[in-house]
């Protein structure tokens, strides 16, 4: 367990590394007796930083989810991070990746709330009354370290290695189609480079949200209506550069776009 | 897939190649590529070894109620180096009902796919597009192929996998039949369970972007061995999941977007 002094210097330099976009030295590195605990308190520190600067929260996302990304890290549960104002974009935006470091891109399913949802207790029928719609989404994934080979308390305390997200205008109501069965098909300048299927996140995306929200629950934190889940990756992390253009389409719902021009910081 | 190589082996050699191929499906014998014995056997002579394994078997009875593609995801074309898919045959005796116990003693080394399967209602023949294809199916349906190479530890090259009827074994039909116009087969979702657990996830678009696609190519490689493809044809597009290793006892359950799903079990 770190000190509140060293969770507020931690927390300052991922935020220092964000918005200077030079790099950061990995808290597993560090701080090796650092827990998921810590990394939780820095993640929070980092956005203190946010919001003081004017910023607000309108959403959290899912990470860790697919089975690929557990077994890199070999941690066999997923984690979280908050999503702000600032790091959403419009479907068709073009994102300027001069303001990114070592972007990726996953292809996701949002959930847009209109209910509360609070934890523990909450079941996968919880998450359907309490969905206002479902969207296809791009989350851009960004790393505040010097590179990718990261440890689970490094990717917690960078907020879930989130960087923007792009959330579709295609809605859908989730009691209309079959969430884990519902195919996805990320294409790229118009050829398709990655499937995946609903099934990827926790054996449904819905399951992945009821996770979310009992974990928040037990630290005494709501999902609110009118919040924004991004539930996780069902496909492949895709690298991008200048000039590219990406679809994002699921099954029953429909199809999100966007851009990507300049050149990343890292 | 250029058809019009030149012929580096003479009829004898394709014959002798076709029985040893033929042996080897028939005791589940592994042997050894065909490239080993000779070396500059081509795709258009690999695929003068697949029609005389055809006709052998045509002529002990078993009847060939259509095709398979395969090579069809962009990373297994980039491994093999081909633009179009390979395409083997599949005949009456290579069916298993869904739900049913497959031996696996009579198999080398069996995997399984997840595909999605063409019934047509019109002959296709010479160069035809996704659309042709699409007018002339009938119906598409889930299904599960079980591949068996018969080389030594399933590695083999390009020559020698056509040859092999591109290591077609089994088939599965199965799940809901769907008019092809009822569903965009591009987002259908397809997860691989293998004993319970998921295996394998992917979508429709993983075969060359639309299935139909993998059909319309077939068609051009039946063309190019003058073969046509006929009305009531039963043709899978190519896998949609990376192939699953299976075992006495495993048990393998595949599940489609709004087309159902397959179970069967393997045994001794």
């Amino acid at each position: 367990m770190l000190d509140s002094t060293k969770i507020e210097s931690l927390g300052d330099a991922l935020y220092d590394a964000l918005r200077s976009g030079r790099p950061t030295q990995k808290i597993s590195a560090l701080e090796p007796e650092s827990d998921i605990e810590d990394a939780y308190r820095i993640q929070l520190r980092m956005l203190e930083r946010r919001l003081e600067a004017g910023d607000e929260v309108v959403g959290k996302k899912i990470g860790l989810t697919s089975r690929a990304i557990q077994d890199a890290l070999g941690v066999y549960q997923p984690d979280f991070g908050q999503v702000t104002k600032r790091m959403l974009f419009e479907d068709g935006a073009t994102i300027d990746l001069s303001k990114l470091m070592q972007p990726r891109l996953e292809g996701e399913l949002a959930f847009r709330l209109k209910e509360d949802l609070i934890g523990p207790g909450v079941t996968v029928t919880d998450v359907i009354r309490a969905t206002d719609y479902v969207t296809p989404c791009f989350e851009i994934v960004d790393t505040r370290y010097q590179d990718w080979q990261i440890k689970i308390q490094d990717t917690v305390a960078d907020n879930a290695s989130c960087g923007v997200f792009v959330l579709g205008e295609a809605k859908a109501d989730p009691r209309d189609l079959d969430l884990s069965l519902a195919g996805m098909v990320i294409e790229k300048n118009g050829e398709v480079v990655a499937t995946g299927a609903g099934a990827a996140v926790q054996g449904s995306p819905v399951m992945a949200v009821a996770w979310l929200a009992n974990t928040l629950g037990r630290l005494g934190i709501p999902l609110k209506a009118g919040e924004i889940i991004l539930s996780g990756a069902q496909a492949p992390l895709l690298a991008v550069t200048d000039g590219d253009h990406f679809t994002c389409e699921i099954a029953g719902i429909g199809a999100c776009e966007m851009r990507f021009a300049g050149r990343a910081m890292v | 897939m250029s058809l019009d190589q030149p012929k580096t082996v003479d009829e004898e050699a394709i014959i002798r190649m076709a029985e040893r191929v033929e042996t080897a499906q028939r005791y589940a014998v592994p042997i050894r590529k065909l490239t080993e014995d000779y070396p500059d056997l081509t795709i258009a002579d690999a695929y003068r070894v697949q029609t005389a394994l055809r006709r052998n078997l045509e002529k002990k009875g078993e009847r060939v109620i259509g095709w398979k593609a395969g090579l069809t995801s962009k990373p297994k074309m980039a491994q093999m180096g081909v633009s179009t898919p390979g395409v083997g045959f599949l005949t009456d005796a290579m069916e298993r009902p869904a739900n049913s116990k497959i031996t696996v003693s009579d198999m080398i080394h069996p995997r399984v796919e997840a595909e999605i399967a063409f019934v047509t209602n019109k002959e296709l023949s010479g160069k035809v597009t996704r659309e042709d294809v699409l007018a002339a199916t009938d119906y598409v349906q889930p299904a599960l192929e079980v591949i068996d190479s018969r080389f030594t530890g399933f590695k083999f090259d390009l020559e020698s996998v056509l040859a092999d009827n591109s290591s077609s074994a089994r088939y599965v039909p199965g799940g809901r039949m769907i008019r092809p116009d009822a569903l965009d087969l591009r987002t259908v979702g397809v997860v691989l369970e293998h004993n319970g657990e998921i295996a394998q996830i992917g979508a429709g678009a993983e075969v060359l972007g639309h299935p139909a696609e993998a059909i319309a190519m077939l068609v051009g490689v039946l063309d190019d061995m003058g073969e046509v493809l006929p009305a009531g044809s039963f043709v899978m597009a190519g896998a949609i999941t990376a192939a699953v290793a299976v075992k006495p006892g495993d048990s393998i359950t595949a599940r489609f977007y709004e087309m159902g799903s397959i179970t069967v079990t393997f045994t001794e």
